[in-house]
């Protein structure tokens, strides 16, 4: 990591920083394919997938989000509002679609296979944001 | 009530409590006003906050006296008066559904609050009043090593105990404090997951037939419509050979079995589908008519379709019967009792019911006795509070009543499994009558 003042803007995202936004990507995939294949198929386990991989995709985009704060408040991060606002609500959205998947059967439908649709899109804006702040 | 922190501000950040428009009174009856399914984010949830009973007492109506009979008991759900007046008392905790989904970790969590943390007894307790003074002075354990037993009915010298995954036979003999030794099995029963593990259980009126309630696998299939096979039936169960099938079936929990006054007619008390609303779907009373589908899952009071069911049966549905009368939604009602004159002239015709108490209601229903009027032997009328106070009115659970029989010497025995206690309620004035009247469903 590079630490010499006047560089915040272009320094490079910390790899554990990276890991933390990326890996909700797949597993926020992974819920929404697995909320098509309920939706399709009426077999109940796909939905269970689902409540587990979204819950898995929040707790790295909770992490982002803590880490996000504290790059703000540390005042490395003023320019990143756009990124902050991201992950915020990529974190709600995911959350709102834990609490729909946690419906019984299929009253988390549609509105799971939505929202999870939503929270997969965020997610990619919420990386993107994350170079784009940076000049990457 | 204990307001979990979490779910609590989870719900105040969301603000989208889904415990709005809660309409109290409770519908009983017939034909129960049934509000559009409602399901806010999160469930409402409202769970008992347990406490000691301390100087308080379960309240009972004017003329009618309480007292405990047995303490420190491990789990007590059913209670049987035996022919001689001594009381079985069925002690145990059922159930082994996999944790599925992180919903199921938490609900999980949460409603355990509300219970005793007691582990449950798997054995049958036997109480004995030898000089009828009210006290229960003599107390043995009748059979021990038993699975969660539940359900119990005695034909003519036989003991039948439904274990959550089976029916076992005791020889019983008047005056017995203890088995003989180890059951024999009268039938295996579906105990597959056992989401509701509670096997509830009578002897049919001319005592050939056993009925046992199994509940269903889920709140309302979200563990797959396979793993409900041969759940949410009442089975007829050949009480000599352990013969079996399927005599009523779409009752999601039926949670006691009782056969009615004059002999004849079965009886259920019902657990009914959460998380649509305060006011749905109200828990039931209803006579268990063979044949009959009564909904569960595709549908609700006849034939109100649920939503949640994929794939849908229009055809289930269209032979759906509504059940006999509405003891009020998330109620619980896990005990049913037909009474005897010797409750008193107010009771001596109906039915007790023990409610356990809601989880899935902001503003609590339950957590009471109630009685159950009959007329030409069918429900009439509005339910009549028999014991309550369970929840005071501090917002404290002291009790969480489940089983509920009436000893035909003028007595309604309460199994209590939060406090671990078992009640009897007693008329004040009245005496114990010379004669014995002969027992309304029971001690056959």
């Amino acid at each position: 990591m590079q630490h010499r003042a006047g560089a915040r803007a272009d320094r490079p995202i910390s790899p554990l920083h990276a890991i933390l936004i990326a890996s909700p990507i797949p597993l926020f995939l992974g819920a929404v394919l697995s909320n098509w294949a309920y939706a399709s198929t009426y077999q109940i386990q796909w939905t269970n997938f689902a409540s587990w991989l979204v819950a898995g995709g929040l707790v790295f985009v909770g992490f982002a989000f803590v880490w996000a704060i504290v790059e703000v408040l540390t005042g490395r991060g003023q320019r990143r509002w756009l990124y902050v606002a991201l992950v915020l609500a990529t974190f709600i959205c995911g959350l709102i679609t834990a609490l729909e998947l946690a419906k019984d059967a299929w009253a988390a439908m549609p509105g799971a296979l939505v929202l999870s649709i939503i929270t997969l899109i965020l997610s990619v804006a919420m990386n993107w944001a994350a170079y784009w702040s940076r000049g990457v | 009530m204990r307001h979990l922190q979490l779910p609590a501000t989870i719900a105040a950040i969301l603000l989208l409590s889904a415990c709005g428009g809660e309409a109290d009174p409770l519908e009983y009856g017939p034909t129960p006003q049934l509000p559009e399914p409602h399901r806010g984010l999160l469930p409402a949830m409202k769970i008992a906050d347990p406490a000691d009973w301390g100087d308080q007492r379960p309240a009972v109506p004017e003329g009618y006296t309480i007292a405990p009979i047995a303490t420190d008991l491990k789990i007590p759900r059913q209670t049987l008066v035996l022919p001689n007046g001594d009381i079985l008392v069925a002690e145990g905790k059922g159930g082994n559904a996999p944790t599925l989904t992180p919903k199921d970790l938490i609900a999980g969590y949460i409603k355990k609050q509300g219970t005793s943390s007691i582990e449950g007894g798997d054995r049958l307790t036997l109480l004995r009043d030898a000089d009828g003074d009210g006290v229960y002075e003599g107390r043995s354990v009748f059979a021990e090593n038993l699975n969660a037993p539940y359900g119990l009915a005695l034909i003519g010298n036989r003991l039948f105990v439904a274990n959550q995954d089976a029916i076992v036979r005791f020889d019983y003999a008047p005056g017995q404090i203890r088995a003989n030794g180890d059951p024999v099995e009268v039938t295996r029963l579906p105990s597959e997951i056992n989401h509701h593990w509670t096997k509830a259980m009578t002897a049919g009126p001319d005592g050939r037939y056993l009925y046992v309630g199994i509940g269903s696998n889920s709140n309302i299939g979200e563990r797959g419509l396979s793993v409900e096979e041969d759940r949410a039936v009442v089975w007829q169960v050949d009480a000599a050979t352990g013969l079996h099938r399927v005599f009523a079936s779409g009752l999601r929990n039926p949670t006691a079995l009782a056969i009615g006054p004059g002999g004849g007619q079965l009886w259920a008390v019902v657990n009914e589908r959460d998380e649509l609303g305060a006011d749905l779907v109200p828990d039931y009373l209803t006579s268990v008519r063979q044949g009959a589908f009564y909904g569960w899952p595709y549908s609700y009071w006849g034939q109100h379709v649920d939503p949640r069911v994929r794939p849908e049966n229009p055809e289930k549905v269209a032979s759906a019967v509504p059940p006999d009368y509405s003891l009020g939604s998330h109620t619980a009602p896990l005990g049913l009792a037909f009474s005897s004159p010797a409750m008193g002239p107010q009771f001596a015709e109906g039915a007790f019911v023990g409610m356990h108490g809601s989880w899935n209601r902001g503003t609590p229903s339950g957590y009471k006795v109630v009685f159950v009027p009959f007329r030409g032997g069918r429900p009439e009328g509005q339910p009549i509070d028999f014991v309550t106070n369970f929840m005071g009115a501090d917002g404290k659970t002291r009790g969480r009543p489940v089983g509920v029989s009436v000893d035909p010497r003028g007595a309604l025995i309460v199994a209590d499994d939060l406090s671990n206690t078992l009640w009897r309620v007693t008329p004040v004035a009245q005496r114990p009558p010379a004669v014995i009247p002969e027992a309304a469903n029971q001690g056959r």
